[in-house]
């Protein structure tokens, strides 16, 4: 047995936070999915620490869909960006605000 | 027992360098990412993070998911952050000083911060542990990982695995149509272009 698997997991639910922090501050669109990434990858270290201290293969498994799920993700949403830059020249959240009520 | 007996019973000295690397280059990624004020700076602290996570993964012997961290994140979706930043031309400084919701950025550390501090404690209240041993299959040793991993995907999670084939068809086709400008093909020659008001791109919209 090496490092202890609670020092991942609180490393883990650190860049967690910094991710949403980021989430929340940031007003660039492209950094927000920065974010969601970041995110994603804390959940990834988490499953592969779990895969190791149980001893389950099952874990590492669930990180490879994660990164497919991720790959698709930032597909459709840089599509999404792409489209919405083409209409309104603008890569800010803020400005996006024609449903407000 | 505390923490330092635990580690000086346990952990060899190369795996606490190790360990300590990778979490140095995945915190200062990450707050590299939402700090730096150019997209294309945080992107390249995002990479920094990537291969951080890829560093841990390898000292908790998941060689191939660092190997398919490497490759898929670093190479091939920071890749599409930086072609999306430098074709949209977003690639300038923002501003930081104006604050449109006031006090937002306060509220939001404060709430990040009870998160991880309620995660940590709901963790060590558990003895960060969780779940029964050996469900699926025994994680192999190092030079059978690969040999164990698609095992497991291809017996266990076959369903999962062809869903993704679907999934990643269905991205490609909804990126294809999201990012198509309209009017540059032969398709819409059947839309009503010739009457009075039409705009083709309000036409999009409503697609």
């Amino acid at each position: 047995m090496s490092i202890p698997s609670s020092w991942y997991l609180v490393l883990s639910a650190v860049l967690f936070g910094i991710g949403a922090l980021g989430l929340l501050v940031r007003r660039n669109v492209l950094v927000m999915f920065m974010c969601i990434e970041l995110m994603l990858n804390a959940a990834n270290l988490t499953f592969v620490t779990f895969s190791r201290t149980l001893g389950d293969i099952g874990g590492q498994a669930d990180v490879f869909f994660v990164l497919v799920v991720a790959a698709a993700e930032v597909v459709v949403g840089l599509g999404i960006v792409v489209a919405i830059f083409r209409r309104r020249s603008t890569a800010v959240v803020d400005d996006l605000s024609s449903m407000k009520g | 027992m505390s923490t330092i007996s635990l580690l000086a019973s346990s952990a060899t000295l190369p795996d606490l360098f190790v360990f300590i690397a990778g979490a140095l280059m995945i915190v200062g990624g990450a707050v590299g990412v939402i700090v730096m004020r150019n997209p294309v700076h945080s992107a390249l602290s995002l990479i920094l993070t990537l291969f951080g996570i890829a560093v841990l993964f390898i000292e908790q012997q998941a060689n191939f998911l660092a190997a398919v961290q490497v490759i898929v994140y670093a190479g091939a979706i920071v890749v599409l952050f930086l072609f999306v930043i430098m074709f949209l031309g977003v690639d300038r400084n923002e501003e930081f000083s104006h604050e449109p919701l006031a006090g937002q950025r306060i509220l939001a550390v404060l709430l990040v911060l009870i998160v991880v501090a309620s995660i940590i404690a709901l963790g060590s209240e558990a003895h960060w542990t969780g779940g029964a041993h050996h469900v699926v299959g025994p994680t192999a040793g190092p030079y059978d990982n690969i040999n164990a991993l698609g095992r497991a995907i291809f017996t266990t999670y076959l369903f999962a695995f062809e869903a993704t084939a679907a999934l990643l068809i269905i991205a490609v086709v909804g990126a294809v149509v999201l990012a198509r400008r309209s009017g540059s093909t032969t398709s819409d020659e059947a839309l009503p272009t010739g009457e009075p008001g039409f705009d083709p791109e309000t036409e999009e919209v409503d697609r």
